[in-house]
């Protein structure tokens, strides 16, 4: 990939993340490129969460800048970010009697009227967000009765619904089977790759990042690593994430072994 | 949609039904009236009344009595329903509503303070409108302090049953208070009191109308303002936000919506429980949907219906005798709440 075609969607620029006293990490400079699918790769408590929850507006930063479409989040007003931003978040939607496609339809409420009427527009949206993710079946079930995977697509639906350039999904695969972690994997870089979105995700399925995604943020003692998975294994920064630990990484089989 | 056209037929039948129990209250009632006579009130000709008299005792009992109290039990009913589902849905707990959260105990609270404590200081209120402003102020200050405790409690803990064993607690200690101002009070304000906490709809004069109505219908207002909000929060509040819901503006419009409806019902028909809690279940389970476009007109219209029921049923002993209206809301919402905690169901 080279440097000078990649257009930037969201940029962090000299940012620091944590709470209170304890910083994260300082100074990231980064770039996420359009129409990438990128993996958020570390260990827990090292910041993913809280740097898809801060690019999403919904935390602060200690310091520095998140810059979306060449504009800081700062600078934008809610509405400006929801139409730029969607997010997948870890809560879990089982309520009774919502319907698979009102809970896609919600997602258009940055475009709808007070009372959130769907015009046609809002509505073929929602059948095609419903298409895109192959749910268009499930349409009037109501949601509480799918299962995870199932789920989990609904919700990636209702973010393609809210129309936004660049999608962020915390955990995506976290409580779903194997199988379904690769389907939903694919799924996004399908998305990623079709629809020209930047698909920035946080995850612990390293395998399956290595494989599957163009390129992968790790976050590792405070400090970021970019780069495609070849890049990154070749600087040893896969490696250095089991330092310390009873395992290690292959790079030729691209696996984790015993040591 | 199929799922469409049966709510709107459902709609259509709870709107017949509300107008005729509203119709049954008013014919209703300890004093027995000739069907003749109230027909002739309503229509306003004293001609076709069977004498002239009757024509007069009619009048007041409909004007000044019958009337007033089913208007207040369609809007307290739908008041607190409204709140209810706004409680429901703001902390995702099922069990959730103004009597519950300890907020219609905190407008207790308020009421009892201002019809006992100012009489303890010696400083009684005099004047109907004084009063009456008196014990609606009380009742929203009180309503609104414990809202803004639940809030800043829910905002640092996320698990739902503190909330809710935090609003048991609330409510307790709000009696407790009570009881402790009751022991202390003269006859005369303890009298007027008890008669306050037994809650009715019938006792609510003209002047008092004149502002539950009013204060009613902004409430109600706010609560349809609030139907997109809250059908972003049903997703969570990081959902929400990221669609740009203005988190801090939307609890804004629930507090003072549910402070005014919540509030004023307490300050002029007494404690009444469960009304709150169970009338928006009723409405799920009837109208088979989680949007708050149909959930909250649904569960407004729903509250005003099961009021006029409640208040129907409570004057089923003939003669003089009225049951106080929160043991007729109590026996029939307790079953739908243990409905919901028995089903277990997932409703956030």
């Amino acid at each position: 990939m080279m440097e000078a075609e990649r257009i930037y969607t969201v940029e962090l620029k000299n940012l620091t993340l944590g709470y209170g006293d304890r910083v994260l990490f300082a100074g990231a400079d980064l770039g996420f490129g359009w129409g990438e699918f990128t993996a958020l790769i570390g260990r827990n408590g090292t910041g993913k969460s809280t740097l898809l929850r801060t690019i999403a507006a919904l935390a602060k930063p200690l310091g520095g800048d998140v810059v979306v479409d060449g504009r800081s989040l700062e600078s934008m007003t809610a509405r400006e970010i929801a139409s730029r931003i969607s997010f997948v978040s870890t809560d879990e939607v089982r309520i009774t009697n919502l319907k698979v496609a009102d809970v896609v339809a919600i997602g258009r409420a940055p475009y709808t009227n007070w009372i959130g009427s769907l015009t046609d527009v809002d509505r073929e949206k929602v059948i095609e967000s419903l298409a895109l993710v192959g749910m268009s079946a499930f349409a009037h079930k109501p949601i509480d009765t799918l299962s995870d995977g199932e789920r989990q697509r609904v919700m990636i639906a209702r973010a393609l619904a809210q129309d936004t350039p660049i999608i962020l999904l915390d955990e995506p695969t976290a409580f779903l089977d194997l199988p379904n972690r690769y389907e939903i994997c694919l799924l996004l870089r399908e998305l990623a790759h079709k629809q020209k979105k930047t698909i920035i995700f946080s995850t612990h399925d390293l395998g399956i990042a290595l494989e599957l995604c163009d390129t992968l943020a790790v976050i590792e003692n405070g400090r970021f690593h970019y780069g495609t998975a070849a890049q990154l294994i070749d600087n040893g920064d896969i490696q250095r994430l089991f330092v310390d630990t009873s395992v290690r990484f292959d790079p030729k089989t691209k696996t984790v072994r015993m040591k | 949609m199929s799922s469409r056209g049966r709510n709107i037929a459902v709609f259509a039948i709870v709107g017949i039904l509300i107008v005729l129990f509203f119709v049954a209250d008013v014919l209703l009632g300890s004093a027995q009236l000739h069907v003749g006579d109230i027909w002739a009130v309503l229509t306003g000709r004293p001609g076709i009344a069977s004498d002239p008299s009757a024509y007069e005792t009619a009048r007041a009992i409909i004007l000044k009595f019958r009337l007033p109290k089913a208007a207040v039990a369609v809007v307290a009913g739908a008041a607190l329903s409204a709140s209810g589902l706004q409680m429901q849905t703001l902390f995702r707990n099922p069990l959730a509503g103004p009597f519950v959260l300890g907020i219609s105990s905190g407008a207790s609270l308020g009421v009892a303070l201002f019809l006992l404590g100012l009489p303890l200081l010696g400083a009684g209120a005099t004047g109907d409108i004084v009063r009456n402003l008196g014990m609606a102020g009380s009742a929203w200050i009180g309503a609104a302090l414990i809202f803004i405790i639940i809030m800043a409690v829910s905002v640092r803990i996320k698990d739902i049953m503190v909330i809710l064993i935090l609003g048991m607690m609330i409510g307790s200690a709000a009696t407790a208070f009570i009881e402790i101002l009751q022991y202390f009070s003269p006859e005369g304000a303890l009298k007027s009191f008890v008669i306050w906490s037994m809650a009715s709809v019938g006792g609510v004069t003209a002047g008092q109308l004149g502002i539950l109505l009013p204060v009613c219908l902004a409430g109600l207002l706010l609560s349809i303002l609030l139907v997109k909000p809250l059908n972003m929060l049903l997703l969570g509040e990081n959902y929400a936000r990221t669609m740009g819901l203005n988190i801090s503006l939307t609890r804004t419009i629930i507090f003072l919506s549910t402070t005014l409806l919540a509030g004023t019902v307490t300050a002029f028909c007494g404690p009444v429980g469960f009304i709150g809690i169970a009338v928006p279940h009723i409405a799920r389970m009837l109208f088979a949907d989680a949007d708050h476009r149909v959930l909250m007109p649904g569960a407004i219209m729903l509250g005003a219906l099961i009021m006029l029921v409640c208040d129907i049923i409570s004057q089923l002993p003939a003669n003089d005798m009225v049951l106080p209206i929160n043991t007729i809301t109590a026996l029939l919402g307790i079953p739908v709440v243990v409905l919901v905690i028995v089903r277990n169901r997932k409703i956030f």
